[in-house]
């Protein structure tokens, strides 16, 4: 039923089993947000290299299965590829779940973030999605300046 | 109707809303009237009813209407004084909320307007209040704290969700000034040992605040008999709409406060430089008050007394019993609150370990259109003290069912198997 489209296999094995977790030296800016309607949080280290090159991207934090799967999705589309390259994928998240289930995503762009589409239909549920997406355009735009 | 067998069955059918069915063809179960409750026929009518044929403002208006209007508003106060057992009907001040009564209360303190010694309140007095509050009886006594420079203590909570009174004599002493604790607490469900509190209060001279938001709704509640000097609760968790709350004061201790908020209707006379005020509970109700919802909540305390106020604590203590039980099949449960139903409420809070409540709380209404509540219930402080960020709540009324838990049990077995 609808349940099963919001929980997609893919977000339940980032849940069960997330890629990248834990805090991690050397890092550039780090983070904390919190989203006060449900307590989850998450704190994020953001660490770019050379080149514009996105090095690291670590994370520690506490949620539903919603925003943790969501960090480790985060970590693994982020990490390796470029600051510019990631910021257009959190366009692109953000412009999915903000669509109320209304837009059609590019999964040419989003990778496998793509299983959070359902998510964008449960208004309550949207900011557990982007809780860790947020946090890490924040830490980019402090890493940088 | 009072000395007939509490019949579920029938009681669900006053409830419009309990026969809808969800998107899917699923049928509603109702597990969140500790949030808000679901309305009888009776009150929709009544409100109805007025709306189409008496509506016009009140106390105020000389017309037909205007004089129908402010009889069935006031006709709404005596219903409520008679619920609850207040020794006078003006001691029934309506609100917008248990809030507002709250910080009504909390506003008399430390306000160089009122002139009772019983108010005043400075650095070196103390206000005692309890780990296991809602967020409405925790702020309003920060900010009185930070207006006046008074302090602000607690009670601690034990393992087992019971007010910790050990510290009793140590914590309300000469200095404390109002005690002001849940009478029923909205996630644990403990009822609070009022009268132990309450004679230490008097020793000392403090005065005592129940919030009874949970308790009014569930339970036969009498405000004389309890003893203590205000009480605050809400309609739209006693089958009454919301926008309507009540403060019931001791009249002496209403009329030595001074006002809350200033307006139309709160006043005797006014000049441009001052103001005198109207008597109570008037001087407490500025500016238009919310007609049709107080006429509501008339109705909502009509329909309890008619069912029978014992006739529902009895129910909901049944399936208390029977709640703790079923929900102690699911593996890992973690119940947050007293472990069996003596002196406990029906208010069914919990932890399954590896599943955040918010996923247990949406697979229960996608899948089976079963409604909780998740998150911390407005009560951050008391998950601090158990270590946990959230939980799932189930909280029961009248015309709740011991089906409608074991579609709950049923709920989380599969909530485990999606997680497991």
């Amino acid at each position: 039923m609808i349940a099963e489209s919001l929980y997609q296999e893919l977000i339940l094995e980032h849940y069960k089993h997330p890629q990248g977790r834990g805090l991690r030296e050397p890092y550039d800016a780090e983070v904390h947000h919190v989203n006060p309607t449900c307590g989850d949080e998450v704190t994020m280290r953001v660490k770019l290299g050379d080149g514009g090159k996105v090095q690291d991207v670590s994370y520690d934090g506490q949620g539903c299965s919603i925003s943790q799967a969501a960090a480790s999705v985060l970590h693994e589309l982020a990490t390796g590829t470029t600051v510019e390259d990631s910021l257009a994928v959190v366009d692109e998240f953000t412009r999915l779940m903000q669509g109320r289930g209304q837009v059609e995503p590019d999964e040419d762009v989003l990778g496998d973030a793509v299983a959070f589409a359902g998510v964008a239909k449960y208004p309550a549920r949207v900011k557990c999605a982007l809780l860790a997406w947020m946090a890490y355009k924040d830490a980019v735009v402090r890493s940088s300046s | 109707m009072t000395d007939s067998v509490f019949d579920v069955e029938r009681i669900r059918k006053d409830f419009p809303i309990l026969s809808r069915e969800l998107p899917g063809g699923r049928p509603l179960v109702y597990l969140d009237s500790g949030n808000s409750s679901q309305k009888p026929a009776h009150v929709i009518n009544t409100m109805r009813d007025h709306l189409e044929q008496h509506y016009s403002n009140v106390g105020r208006a000389l017309h037909v209407l205007g004089s129908e209007s402010t009889e069935a508003y006031e006709g709404a106060r005596d219903a409520v004084a008679a619920f609850i057992g207040a020794p006078g009907r003006d001691e029934v001040v309506f609100t917008k909320n248990a809030s507002e009564a709250l910080n009504l209360v909390a506003y008399a303190f430390g306000n160089p307007v009122g002139t009772d010694e019983r108010f005043r309140l400075g650095p070196g007095d103390e206000i005692v209040i309890s780990e296991m509050e809602h967020h409405s009886n925790i702020v309003p006594w920060q900010l009185l704290a930070q207006r006046t420079g008074a302090t602000l203590r607690w009670f601690p909570v034990t393992d087992e969700g019971r007010l910790d009174l050990s510290g009793l004599d140590e914590l309300v002493t000469e200095r404390t000034k109002i005690v002001s604790i849940v009478h029923q607490s909205n996630v644990l469900g403990t009822v609070n040992p009022v009268a132990d509190v309450l004679a230490r209060a008097r020793r000392v001279g403090a005065l005592m605040m129940l919030d009874a938001s949970q308790s009014v709704p569930h339970r036969p509640v009498d405000v004389a008999a309890l003893g203590v000097d205000f009480v605050a609760f809400t309609g739209h968790k006693m089958v009454g709409p919301s926008g309507i709350g009540v403060l019931w004061g001791r009249r002496e201790l209403l009329e030595a406060m001074p006002p809350f908020l200033g307006g139309g209707e709160m006043i005797e006379a006014v000049w441009m430089d001052h103001s005198t005020f109207a008597p109570v509970p008037h001087k407490f109700e500025a500016g238009t008050p919310p007609i049709v919802e107080a006429i509501g909540l008339g109705a909502a305390v009509e329909y309890l007394t008619g069912v029978g106020m014992e006739q529902i604590r009895r129910h909901e203590h049944d399936l208390t019993v029977y709640g703790l039980e079923a929900l102690a099949e699911v593996p890992g449960m973690r119940i947050i609150g007293p472990a069996t139903a003596e002196e406990r409420g029906g208010t069914l809070s919990f932890t399954i370990p590896g599943i955040h409540p918010h996923d247990v709380g949406q697979i229960l209404d996608d899948r089976f259109g079963i409604a909780v509540r998740v998150g911390h219930h407005c009560a951050r402080p008391l998950h601090l003290r158990f270590g946990i960020p959230a939980t799932t709540r189930a909280s029961f009324y009248l015309y709740n069912t011991t089906d409608e838990i074991d579609a709950l049990v049923r709920g989380l077995h599969h909530v485990q198997k999606v997680f497991g």
